[in-house]
């Protein structure tokens, strides 16, 4: 059985903000699908009596001191920015003409 | 070729603080090798010529003026991957996204080199964020292996290794997700580390799975990754994860190992990274190494390590899953490409065709894989049961370090492959990680180093060291006293393809 379908594809793919074209939907598809097949593996020995472990570090927790530090200045901060106005970020419009 | 660019790090430094030769033209004697070999090799993105002189000449004024050098390596110049933020200077991560953008601050491990005196002469190729066992991945052409211009360098740090392997740079600077920086050094016989996670500031790493990326320190011989190492590892208060611990003695302990003597030193071979799927050459090159380390005094074990062959699946699912969220940030909102701001498409429009246009096939492919194992009904299955895995790995580990010192195994199953035979297929490309992977799921120390040419294919084989965490040093001391006693692989350049 398949464990992806084409229509999940171009569902992750909305929700990852990809737009991805019909041609790469049916390579992604078989693709996933047999990765997917072969990282399945780990549910052979991960049993309930087992923690799970997020990080190899096992820190909590860090603080620093709160102390004014130099920071970038705003023109550094907008210097890659794809589109910049009167010192901030210009991104298109967020809301569709319907709402 | 100069002569200069065939000394070691640590001989190039001797020679620079001595005052018989200058930083300057130690600089540009690779600046020219760059030159003459680049367009072959492609182990560059860009080359910041002005930048390194300038670098070099403050570290010569110093000298001049009797000033003690800034570092041990002060003078001596290095290639640094393109995934670390240098400020003024482009930095792609082998993407289309960050094509033109100049980070407006440096990576803690920039800053470090800076301090220290070393010249920064370029970035290096990778695979795209880091994705990838062999730099076909970068949206830029890939790196092409120095000992065979038909092959891949390994990746994802292809362009670093092969800048080494072809005298191009004597350091290099490399990241380690799931073995970007070992299994290129294994398949250019070169050495390449992967400290402690935790070791090396992230700070300025462009992320890619935050929980198991890594710097660290490239070279030709042991001792020399342990003089870098020395000089970008250490506490750094912008690194949550960063260890508040003593940097290890790695420097002392390639001292001590070069001298030859591994008694009272307990090796374990691990029994599962070896078998079905290694290449012959490969596992005989493993066999010689393991017999040389007995001759040097150790004692070596057999060990058991049953889970590292679930490493691999679990790999494959937290890093996916923590890219799918790291890479959130190319949004074309901040920085980076941004394509079809036309007034016709709304932002989350712009979002969306900027990502199609801006990152390959294989971050795609791992975006969408972290997404389905982070949704809602398939987490417990796959992310949940992939970090149960993780602590399986790490008890495995830790048993292991209970009857032995340091662990050994090849560190990538088969010699470098022809450009072009496994990019179509994906699976094939991931078992390349299969024995590096173990090290950086259980944040563990670990390096490479060459273990000679494979008897079928005259091409280079590595040798894995791994050591628990914060053990870096035994890494230098074992991989130094092997490498004494092997004798230099990268020594023929005659042989190299990029010689002709």
């Amino acid at each position: 059985m398949s464990n992806i379908s084409r229509d999940e594809v171009a569902h992750l793919a909305k929700l990852a903000r990809m737009a991805v074209t019909e041609e790469e939907l049916d390579t992604f598809a078989g693709q996933l699908d047999q990765i997917l097949d072969a990282v399945a593996k780990v549910g052979e020995v991960a049993g309930d009596d087992i923690p799970p472990t997020s990080h190899a570090v096992p820190l909590t927790n860090v603080f620093r001191t709160d102390e004014v530090r130099p920071g970038l200045s705003q023109d550094e901060a907008l210097a890659g920015a794809p589109a910049a106005e009167e010192g901030r970020f210009r991104v298109p419009r967020i809301l569709g003409e319907e709402q | 070729m100069s002569d200069l660019t065939r000394l070691t790090a640590a001989e190039l430094a001797d020679k620079i603080h001595a005052g018989e030769v200058s930083a300057a033209e130690t600089t540009q004697a690779h600046l020219d090798r760059i030159a003459a070999v680049d367009g072959d090799v492609h182990a560059f993105l860009h080359v910041d010529a002005e930048g390194a002189l300038e670098a070099a000449r403050a570290v010569d004024a110093d000298i001049a003026a009797g000033t003690a050098p800034a570092s041990p390596l002060a003078g001596v110049p290095l290639a640094l991957k393109d995934v670390l933020t240098t400020r003024g200077v482009p930095t792609t991560c082998g993407s289309r996204t960050l094509e033109g953008w100049l980070p407006p601050y440096d990576a803690t491990v920039t800053r470090r080199l800076r301090e220290a005196g070393v010249p920064i002469l370029g970035k290096t190729n990778m695979d795209e964020f880091a994705m990838g066992s062999s730099t076909e991945n970068s949206a830029y052409g890939p790196t092409r292996n120095p000992w065979d211009l038909d092959r891949i360098p390994g990746g994802s740090g292809g362009g670093s290794s092969a800048s080494l392997a072809a005298y191009e740079a004597p350091l290099a600077i490399g990241t380690d997700t799931g073995g970007s920086i070992r299994q290129p050094a294994a398949v250019t016989a070169t050495v390449g580390v992967k400290p402690t996670y935790g070791g090396v500031s992230r700070y300025g790493l462009v992320a890619f799975s935050s929980s198991l990326d890594q710097a660290g320190p490239c070279g030709r011989t042991v001792l020399d990754a342990a003089l870098l190492h020395e000089v970008i590892a250490g506490h750094d208060p912008m690194d949550a994860t960063s260890i508040d611990a003593p940097v290890p003695a790695v420097v002392d302990a390639a001292r001590e190992g070069a001298r030859g003597d591994l008694s009272g030193v307990k090796i374990g071979v691990v029994r599962e990274l070896s078998g079905e799927g290694y290449q012959g050459g490969v596992l005989r090159s493993f066999e010689a190494a393991v017999a040389q380390l007995k001759e040097l005094g150790a004692e070596v074990v057999e060990v058991s390590c049953p889970n590292f062959t679930y490493a691999l699946p679990a790999y494959y699912l937290i890093a996916p899953s923590e890219c799918s969220s790291n890479l959130a940030r190319f949004d074309a909102m901040r920085y980076g490409l941004r394509v079809a701001d036309d007034g016709n498409h709304s932002a989350e429009e712009v979002m969306s065709l900027t990502r199609e246009e801006g990152f390959g096939a294989e971050v795609k492919r791992r975006v969408m894989l972290g997404t389905y194992a982070l949704s809602s009904g398939y987490y417990d299955a796959y992310y949940g049961s992939a970090q149960k895995v993780r602590t399986l790995i790490t008890r495995d580990f830790a048993a292991a370090f209970e009857q032995v010192d340091v662990l050994v195994s090849p560190t990538t199953p088969v010699t470098p492959f022809k450009l072009g035979e496994k990019v179509d297929d994906p699976l094939a490309m991931y078992l390349n990680d299969i024995c590096s992977i173990p090290a950086n799921l259980a944040g563990n120390a670990a390096m490479s180093v060459p273990s000679g040419l494979s008897d079928e294919d005259g091409l280079p084989v590595g040798l894995q060291i791994m050591a628990p965490a914060l053990a870096d040093d035994r890494l230098y001391r074992v991989g130094a006293a092997y490498e004494t006693a092997r004798g230099p692989v990268l020594d023929k350049l005659g042989e190299l393809e990029a010689a002709k």
